[in-house]
């Protein structure tokens, strides 16, 4: 792993730079918009999270603004494993997924046994998709086999569900260390990469997509297999997604731009994403009252 | 219960395209013909002929200006030594203050002068306004701030001005050069006569209604349109103390023979075939990104452009896939459209000469690479391209192209990549890309080019000195080196 190329911090925060700077303007925002929406991952992970919540939550994932079908549905609500099912009953047949954190979600700080049994029991009350955290304890002390072998477990233990691991970039430290763990990680079997939980801060930023991004376009040359990228944490403005997706289609291209390979985990940008496609078709700003708060 | 549908769209079918987003001309307006400005107004010239300026994307005509003749270049020349002798007077800090002045008002005016300086001379506006326009301002906000301090500065030799200088800009960075030789030059106590370049005169006109706008004592600028005639007028007036060229190394040498045992001071910053010096440890996404830059950034219409590309062998194949995949990302067309990368060619006869070096390329034997790229029907375009299998003797990685072109070639060991990197009549800038530290100086120390960059490249900043070795001239332009051309010291 120590031999893994370097990234240089200046230019991937100055190419980062250079590539929000792109205005994406009318018929091109709407359709990033729209993009933003079917690639979101609606995500609630409190501790207070209830039935109650989620059911709200599966309701605004797959009609997003009720009473306009122009408007899509989001890709999949994400939350924690036991919730897994009452979202799993809520979403039924809509075809939004169920995204299921796991492996002791923030810390991953808890025992593998623990690990690969929460993972079985998210898939077993209905996940189709499993948040994984990587062990950064082991990443940072150089324990790369020990990240790897625990991604492997999982991986196994989530059947056919699909498996997104979870860098916690900002813990990492460094983009040479996001670059490295990108690798392991694909190497390992994650069908996605992501960014953060959302709990760590600085959570997504730019330039460690971009960084995460360029790792992936390596791994896909080596290898011929596609990983998908999820960047998470910190992005609730349209403009901010926007960016996110101008990284994505300069940097791996137009075959990323789809639900399959690319999601955006967030919780209160879908709002934002919904005003301004009001904005864009009207010429108006709407009040915050005419989209409902879930 | 009853599940709502997931609910598709008709976007979802389409493909993603940047809809064009062009920076409003509205609030920018270019006078249908100009004069000249001397002696702290614009005046009717003496010489009856006038060329059009032209927009390079689109081939019309956005003004007319003045081919200056002698009797004009006489009278600024005339008002130029007039206002020296008080304007080396009025105290430094006065200067000073003029000179923050001018820096506050460019930034005003940032948004006008970058419309003017892409319509003018067809880089995009990305860059205008990014890089030009900024940095002009910074230049005369940084010597400014030396104007009061030159005894500091320099002690123990009492730093005095030299008189009137004669200065002949390029039509790559029109603003940013005009910044480059005005700043210091003002600064240290001197009174100026500039040319801008013919295909690019408009945002010297502009800066004319800045100095007035600045109030700047009359005379102390003069700005006198025209081509390579006014030009050699300017440099060879007998009351002109000081010249200072950027350009083309051929003029660049007409004028040295055409000063010598005359007794003026001369600074020259010429012509460059940089090589950006890639090894096998470097971070390569950083990498491609400076290649770009360095050969792209302008329609890579810069004297210090990375013009060779030096590979490290055995990281060949990665790299150009890379690069040749990023080239097909690059963004060409209407300079004015915020997200265009590759603008328009200056002008007609730099798009021939373009052509020609490339065709000449191909007939050598080097192997040739453009994108998939559409050009629009009207201006002059040319395609980011690149070349491999280019030899050292090949008039491509010999002769400065000064457009989007770049010949790769490579290397083995670090000692060769300095042979190849040197081996060159010029010498004015080089790239290393290395993650080893201790490559970096042991590199620095070996390039024999006035600016090497280490994982980054084209990077410019006021307090940096800039200029050449061997062919690309001598002098330096940025930092407490550029005030040395424009002071006397004893």
């Amino acid at each position: 792993m120590r031999g893994v190329r370097s990234v240089d911090q200046v230019g991937a925060e100055e190419r980062a730079a250079s590539l929000a700077k792109r205005s994406i303007k009318k018929a091109s925002k709407l359709w990033a918009l729209d993009l933003a929406i079917r690639c979101m991952d609606l995500t609630t992970l409190e501790g207070m999270d209830t039935p109650g919540k989620i059911a709200a939550l599966c309701a605004k994932g797959i009609r997003p603004k009720p009473g306009d079908p122009t408007i899509p549905s989001v890709a999949a609500i994400c939350i924690y494993p036991a919730r897994v099912a009452d979202a799993r009953e809520h979403l039924g047949s809509s075809g939004v997924r169920v995204a299921s954190v796991a492996t002791a979600f923030p810390s991953g700080q808890s025992f593998l046994s623990l690990k690969i049994d929460e993972t079985q029991q998210a898939v077993a009350a209905g996940a189709d998709e499993v948040d994984m955290v990587i062990d950064r304890g082991a990443f940072l002390s150089g324990d790369y086999q020990k990240v790897y072998d625990e991604i492997v477990a999982i991986k196994e233990a989530c059947g056919d569900a699909h498996l997104k691991v979870i860098l916690e970039t900002g813990e990492l430290g460094t983009y040479d260390s996001v670059r490295r763990a990108s690798i392991l990680a694909m190497a390992a079997g994650a069908d996605f990469i992501k960014t953060s939980t959302g709990k760590v801060q600085p959570a997504a930023t730019l330039p460690v997509s971009l960084v995460m991004m360029e790792a992936i376009r390596d791994f896909v040359r080596e290898t011929g297999r596609p990983v998908g990228f999820k960047p998470a944490g910190g992005i609730r403005t349209s403009k901010q997604a926007i960016a996110y997706l101008v990284v994505l289609y300069e940097t791996l291209g137009p075959e990323w731009m789809t639900p399959e390979r690319f999601r955006l985990g967030a919780s209160s940008l879908l709002n934002d994403v919904l005003m301004q496609i009001e904005k864009e078709r009207s010429g108006a700003y709407q009040s915050m009252d005419y989209f409902t708060i879930d | 219960m009853a599940i709502a549908k997931r609910s598709r769209t008709e976007l979802a079918t389409q493909r993603f395209e940047y809809a064009p987003a062009p920076e409003s001309t509205d609030h920018v307006k270019i006078e249908k013909r100009y004069d000249l400005f001397i002696g702290g107004r614009m005046v009717k010239a003496h010489s009856q002929k006038r060329f059009p300026t032209i927009n390079p994307s689109n081939e019309e005509k956005l003004s007319e200006v003045v081919e200056a003749d002698e009797v004009d270049v006489d009278r600024a020349v005339k008002a130029a030594s007039k206002a020296f002798d008080s304007w080396s007077r009025i105290g430094a800090s006065r200067r000073a203050r003029y000179l923050f002045r001018i820096s506050r008002i460019l930034q005003e005016r940032a948004r006008e002068l970058a419309v003017v300086e892409t319509m003018d001379g067809g880089k995009p506006i990305k860059e205008s306004r990014d890089v030009d326009i900024p940095l002009s301002a910074a230049h005369f906000f940084y010597y400014a701030g030396w104007a009061d301090k030159l005894e500091w500065a320099f002690p123990n030799v009492k730093p005095r001005p030299i008189g009137v200088a004669g200065q002949v800009i390029p039509w790559n960075f029109p603003l940013l050069m005009l910044a480059w030789k005005i700043a210091p030059a003002l600064a240290a106590g001197n009174t100026v006569v500039l040319k801008p370049a013919e295909t690019t005169p408009l945002s010297a006109l502009l800066f004319a209604d800045i100095c007035m706008q600045a109030e700047l004592p009359d005379g102390v600028v003069n700005i006198l349109t025209g081509a390579g005639k006014t030009g050699s007028l300017v440099v060879s007036h007998p009351a002109v103390r000081k010249v200072a060229f950027t350009g083309s190394t051929e003029v660049g040498k007409l004028i040295q023979r055409s000063l010598a045992g005359t007794g003026k001071r001369l600074t020259l910053e010429l012509g460059g075939k940089a090589a950006n010096i890639v090894f096998e440890d470097a971070p390569l996404d950083a990498a491609v990104e400076g290649i770009v830059n360095g050969i792209y950034f302008n329609q890579g219409h810069v004297c210090c452009a990375g013009s060779r590309l030096l590979v490290q062998e055995s990281i060949f194949e990665p790299l150009l896939e890379k690069l040749k995949i990023r080239l097909g990302t690059l963004r060409l067309g209407d300079p004015l459209d915020k997200n265009t990368d590759i603008g328009a060619i200056n002008s007609k006869a730099q798009l021939e000469k373009i052509a020609g070096l490339v065709e000449s390329g191909v007939e050598e034997g080097a192997e040739l690479f453009q994108p998939e790229c559409k050009l629009p029907e009207r201006g002059y375009w040319f395609p980011p391209t690149l070349f491999t299998n280019v030899s050292q003797s090949y008039r491509i990685a010999r002769e400065e192209i000064f457009g989007p072109v770049l010949s790769v070639l490579t290397f083995r060991t670090p000692d060769e990549a300095v042979e190849k990197a040197n081996n060159t009549p010029y010498g004015l800038s080089a790239g290393v890309w290395t993650d080893k530290g201790s490559r970096i100086l042991w590199m620095a120390e070996r390039m024999r080019a006035g600016v090497v960059w280490a994982n980054t490249f084209n990077r410019f900043d006021p307090t940096s000195p800039f200029g050449g070795y061997k062919e690309s001239g001598y002098g330096r332009e940025g930092g407490l080196h550029g005030l040395l051309p424009y002071l006397e010291l004893s």
